[in-house]
């Protein structure tokens, strides 16, 4: 498992990556009540807002982690919002993504980076 | 994360919100509990199902003794300042007001209490400073104290039985009533009022027993500490005004739909018709209709349009034809609300508009509010 400095967490199988965000980010975020996902096919690049999270308190933007290509979101989280805070790293997944350069996820942070990061 | 800035004044109960875990952040000079671990959803959702107690001591509260000793003196000096019925306000007895301008806007929201031989008033805190200085400024017949005091508010269906476990008393106590009683030995003012549509109390409580009068109630289990993120959606759900937000001074009192609150006495051809300031504009509001109107609004999706979100008549209407002006997520309406203003003949419910939320143009419906229905207990 990877993590960004955005508190996404990234999951790769095969040469599909998981991307999802972290529980310290949905105790900062508080509870969630909408979540605009991109749209599968969508390509995107590092650093460009792809998905909008809104909480009680105010919206925000989640960045894509590397360039490639959306291949699957989860509908379940735009339609129960509420699954992100319960189950962040596994049922509140937020997209599938193949990336462009594969050698990009290696390059992210590891838990115990992540887990510095966040102190 | 950060700590908070030490140069924030902290109300009586900081050292128990610490304690309690809450998440502080800076609201007009203060440290504030923003949330406790519960969070802002439950917070809000439980003051709707059973009693929510919330730290409001940074808010103002003034009392305003007439030099005469006659309470009608300062009744009617106050009138000069609000296009309330201050006079008519009988002993125990509470009415919401607002300090306007001399343009008609507003300066400031309020409430007014005649607490026998002084008017006690609650106004907010980023506006507190300014309010004092206006009623010294324009009441000479009376002195005007700062009460250094804590406020607490405890809303919600369970709140009253909560309250009387330490004075039953308090069950006497209809909507808007307020009277000095002796919670734990000292002496408190309770009114029967709030900002969360729910039956509740306003309790001034002296600094030096508030945390104990806390800790009393939070013994309570339906009793649960709320902060100030479920204080916002629940005024909001129950279709109250944020004072900066809804209402400011470029907003009037009939614009803002509070015409409810100026009674027949101040009005054109009333015992005491006009003479505060903006009469000539908020009376005439009153005869013919203002331009706009604050309305409530229901997005069609998912998305909350929030402050500031503009407001457009059509899809591709090229200029805004009004503003958000307070919008989020209701938790017991299980949807995005807002409110906001709108040109008066879109102001009928169920006119369709379009909110601009990050470029895109939003199907958004005029509604009614309140959104919640409230529980006052009249």
């Amino acid at each position: 498992m990877k993590f960004t400095e955005e508190h996404e967490w990234l999951v790769k199988d095969g040469d599909v990556i998981t991307v999802g965000i972290t529980e310290h980010a949905t105790e900062q975020l508080g509870d969630i009540v909408f979540i605009e996902l991109p749209e599968v096919g969508d390509e995107i690049s590092a650093g460009s807002e792809i998905v909008t999270i809104e909480s009680v308190k105010a919206a925000s933007d989640i960045t894509a982690p590397m360039d490639g290509q959306i291949t699957q979101v989860n509908e379940a989280i735009a339609e129960a919002p509420s699954m992100v805070n319960e189950d962040p790293m596994k049922a509140g997944w937020f997209f599938k993504m193949k990336p462009s350069n594969p050698a990009d996820y290696d390059a992210l942070m590891d838990e115990a980076a992540y887990k510095e990061l966040i102190g | 994360m950060s700590e908070i800035d030490p140069g924030l004044k902290r109300t009586p109960l900081h050292d128990l919100h610490i304690a309690l875990d809450a998440k502080m952040v800076a609201f007009a000079g203060y440290a504030m509990p923003v949330q406790y671990p519960l969070g802002v959803m439950k917070e809000h959702l439980t003051t709707r199902e059973n009693a929510g107690l919330f730290d409001v001591s940074h808010m103002g509260q003034v009392r305003i003794t007439p030099r005469s000793g006659d309470l009608a003196e300062a009744a009617l000096a106050m009138e000069r300042l609000v296009p309330i019925d201050v006079l008519g306000l009988k002993n125990g007895r509470q009415r919401y007001a607002m300090f306007t301008n001399d343009a008609g806007g507003i300066q400031d929201d309020l409430m007014v209490t005649n607490a026998g031989d002084h008017l006690y008033v609650v106004v907010n805190a980023a506006c507190k400073e300014q309010d004092l200085e206006h009623l010294r400024a324009e009441m000479d017949e009376c002195l005007v104290d700062e009460i250094d005091a804590a406020l607490l508010a405890l809303q919600g269906p369970r709140s009253e039985a909560a309250l009387a476990t330490l004075a039953p008393e308090v069950i006497e106590l209809g909507f808007m009533e307020s009277r000095e009683v002796s919670l734990l030995g000292e002496q408190c003012r309770v009114s029967r009022s709030g900002y969360s549509g729910e039956d509740g109390f306003e309790v001034s409580a002296p600094n030096r027993s508030a945390v104990a009068l806390a800790q009393a109630l939070l013994e309570s289990h339906d009793v649960a500490p709320v902060g100030l993120g479920a204080r916002d959606s629940l005024r909001l759900e129950a279709g109250l005004c944020l004072y900066g937000s809804d209402i400011d001074v470029t907003t009037s009192p009939i614009e803002a739909g509070l015409k409810w609150a100026i009674q027949r006495s101040r009005r054109a051809g009333g015992a005491r018709e006009g003479n505060f300031p903006g009469a000539g504009r908020i009376l005439s509001e009153l005869e013919q209709q203002p331009q706009r109107l604050r309305v409530g609004l229901k997005p069609d999706g998912r998305a909350p349009m929030r402050h500031g979100t503009p407001l457009f008549a059509e899809v591709d209407s090229s200029e805004p034809c009004g503003r958000i002006t307070s919008g989020g997520f209701g938790p017991s309406v299980g949807a995005p609300i807002s409110m906001g203003y709108v040109p008066s003949e879109m102001a009928d419910t169920g006119t369709r508009l379009f909110g601009e939320v990050r470029g895109k143009r939003l199907p958004v419906k005029v509604a009614e509010i309140p959104f919640v229905a409230n529980t006052y207990k009249r």
